[in-house]
């Protein structure tokens, strides 16, 4: 069993195969369960991210506090219309995330990677990247495994809750797992993979979980939205050859001292960041039917 | 290590909008439901903390009724589940609290109906999972790493070596055990983590053994 990102990435040279195998063997050993079974049981959560993000970029869900939604469909529009400045496939990763973060607002069925408030990086990305690279159904499951990977070696070493982390442990874990999984997809190499995830969670650390009103709406739906701009830009770096100074799990080390330094505030209740400004503040009051508490 | 399984970083299917607020909450109204065995006619539900803060913009009612209900995770139903519960007249009663608890996430849940009442107490700790930390009454040492057996039974000589050994000829091993009961000759509980998750077919034969009431399991 790979404890970290240096022992998952040896693992995968010294057998000569890609991390997503890696990880299908530790599952296969952990669970007992058959080679087949374990694929079976990620594509149904493959299939389940799909529905959402066709329904996000199709719908334009509304969620019920309707903070959230609509959003995905605007920019779908907005790429069609080719005056993009970021290019289709970044775009279409943003709207993508979006459309399953709309989605999830508004009590919809998602797939949480690794939760829900964080869900759309990993899919965000990857149907961007379906019409890129043309990747074979087991391509795609093999791309939540690679994502899952580095989403373990987080929860296990560090955390990706954000009343335990902040949002750099939920968005930057997401963020840093789609940019490893990227890289396999793309032909890159296991040490890419983890420099990219070093890269991408680099750009997270620090990011604090203030959701408006305690809800996973504001400003979480475009906290995935730009954590699939970074994670494609952060695998694009790496697949260029660019490496991180800081190694991979050092990283991650950093990310769970920041968080258990980061004030409760500031940690998933409503107390701090955005939820206290007096925008955030007047939502919530009218949301929850309350009048505002004066200071 | 606290996440053994990839199933735990991508996934569970879920009904937004939270893993801990929405789809830990179904998962707490469901181990209820599943102890309590049957179809309730009532059920008290109290949030505490985060929960009572949060509840109706997370849909943390929604998805705990839905969880009494019997839905899993994933299940469409969940969000029209106050109605469903209606229908199937299960008369619903909620409350806020302002007591401060251990965990942020904490719900309170009792059920019943003319033949009994049931009342847990869980605890949602992030990404879907959960822990049940009082049972009627009694506390639960649970640390959550591991599938666990929670069984209602009689307190009577041999009603614990039953379960024991019967777990040994499925082969599964006991990491953990707690037993405890109100006063000698009551209601008792044991509460089991194992090392190996726990099919239908052991949940049955359990059940069958002699002084046992009821056996559920947690944690997947």
């Amino acid at each position: 069993m790979f404890r970290n990102v240096s022992e998952l990435v040896e693992l995968s040279i010294s057998k000569n195969v890609p991390i997503s195998e890696v990880m299908i063997e530790q599952e296969m050993e952990v669970t007992g369960r058959s080679k087949e079974t374990v694929m079976e049981l990620m594509e149904k959560n493959l299939d389940v991210m799909e529905k959402a993000v066709e329904r996000g970029i199709r719908e334009g869900v509304k969620s019920h506090s309707g903070l959230t939604g609509g959003d995905a469909v605007l920019l779908q529009k907005y790429i069609e219309s080719g005056k993009s400045l970021a290019g289709t496939t970044v775009l279409d990763a943003v709207s993508k995330a979006v459309a399953t973060n709309e989605v999830n607002a508004a009590m919809g069925t998602i797939c949480a990677t690794p939760t829900a408030g964080s869900a759309g990086v990993v899919p965000g990305t990857l149907f961007a990247l379906r019409d890129k690279l043309n990747p074979t159904r087991e391509q795609m499951v093999r791309y939540l495994f690679t994502s899952g990977a580095f989403g373990f070696v987080v929860a296990n070493n560090a955390s990706i809750s954000g009343a335990a982390g902040g949002c750099q442990a939920e968005v930057g874990s997401a963020t840093g797992m789609a940019a490893a999984a990227i890289v396999e997809l793309a032909g890159g190499t296991p040490e890419q993979s983890a420099e990219a995830m070093a890269i991408a969670l680099k750009n997270m650390l620090g990011l604090v979980c203030d959701p408006v009103a305690g809800l996973v709406e504001v400003p979480c739906v475009k906290r995935n939205a730009i954590g699939a701009s970074i994670a494609i830009t952060a695998a694009d770096m790496s697949l260029a050859g660019i490496t991180s100074r800081i190694p991979c799990d050092e990283v991650i080390d950093a990310m769970y001292k920041i968080g258990q330094t980061m004030p409760t505030a500031l940690k998933e209740t409503a107390q701090g960041g955005l939820a206290a400004t007096p925008t955030g503040r007047e939502l919530e009051a009218k949301i929850y039917g309350v009048p505002l508490k004066k200071k | 290590m606290k996440f053994k399984s990839v199933f735990d970083i991508i996934g569970p299917i879920m009904i937004g909008p939270s893993s801990s607020h929405t789809a830990g909450a179904a998962r707490i109204g469901r181990v209820a439901r599943s102890l309590f065995g049957r179809k309730p006619e009532w059920a008290h539900i109290s949030f505490y903390g985060s929960f009572a803060k949060t509840y109706r913009g997370h849909g943390t009612d929604v998805a705990i009724v839905g969880g009494i209900l019997d839905f899993d995770t994933f299940d469409e139903r969940i969000s029209d589940s106050l109605n469903i519960a209606k229908q199937e007249k299960i008369k619903i009663k909620m409350s806020e609290e302002e007591a401060l608890t251990d965990h942020p996430n904490t719900a309170r849940i009792r059920l019943g109906d003319k033949d009994g009442e049931l009342e847990v107490v869980g605890i949602s700790i992030g990404g879907g999972k959960i822990e049940i930390i009082e049972m009627n009454g009694f506390e639960l040492g649970l640390s959550g790493n591991h599938p666990a057996l929670l069984v209602v039974h009689n307190d009577h000589y041999g009603a614990i070596a039953g379960v024991a050994n019967l777990l040994a000829k499925h082969q599964i091993n006991i990491g953990h055990m707690e037993v405890g009961r109100k006063e000698i000759g009551s209601e008792a509980l044991m509460t089991i983590e194992v090392d190996q998750n726990i099919g239908d077919d052991v949940l049955k034969d359990i059940e069958k053994l002699p002084h046992i009431i009821k056996a559920t399991r947690i944690h997947e």
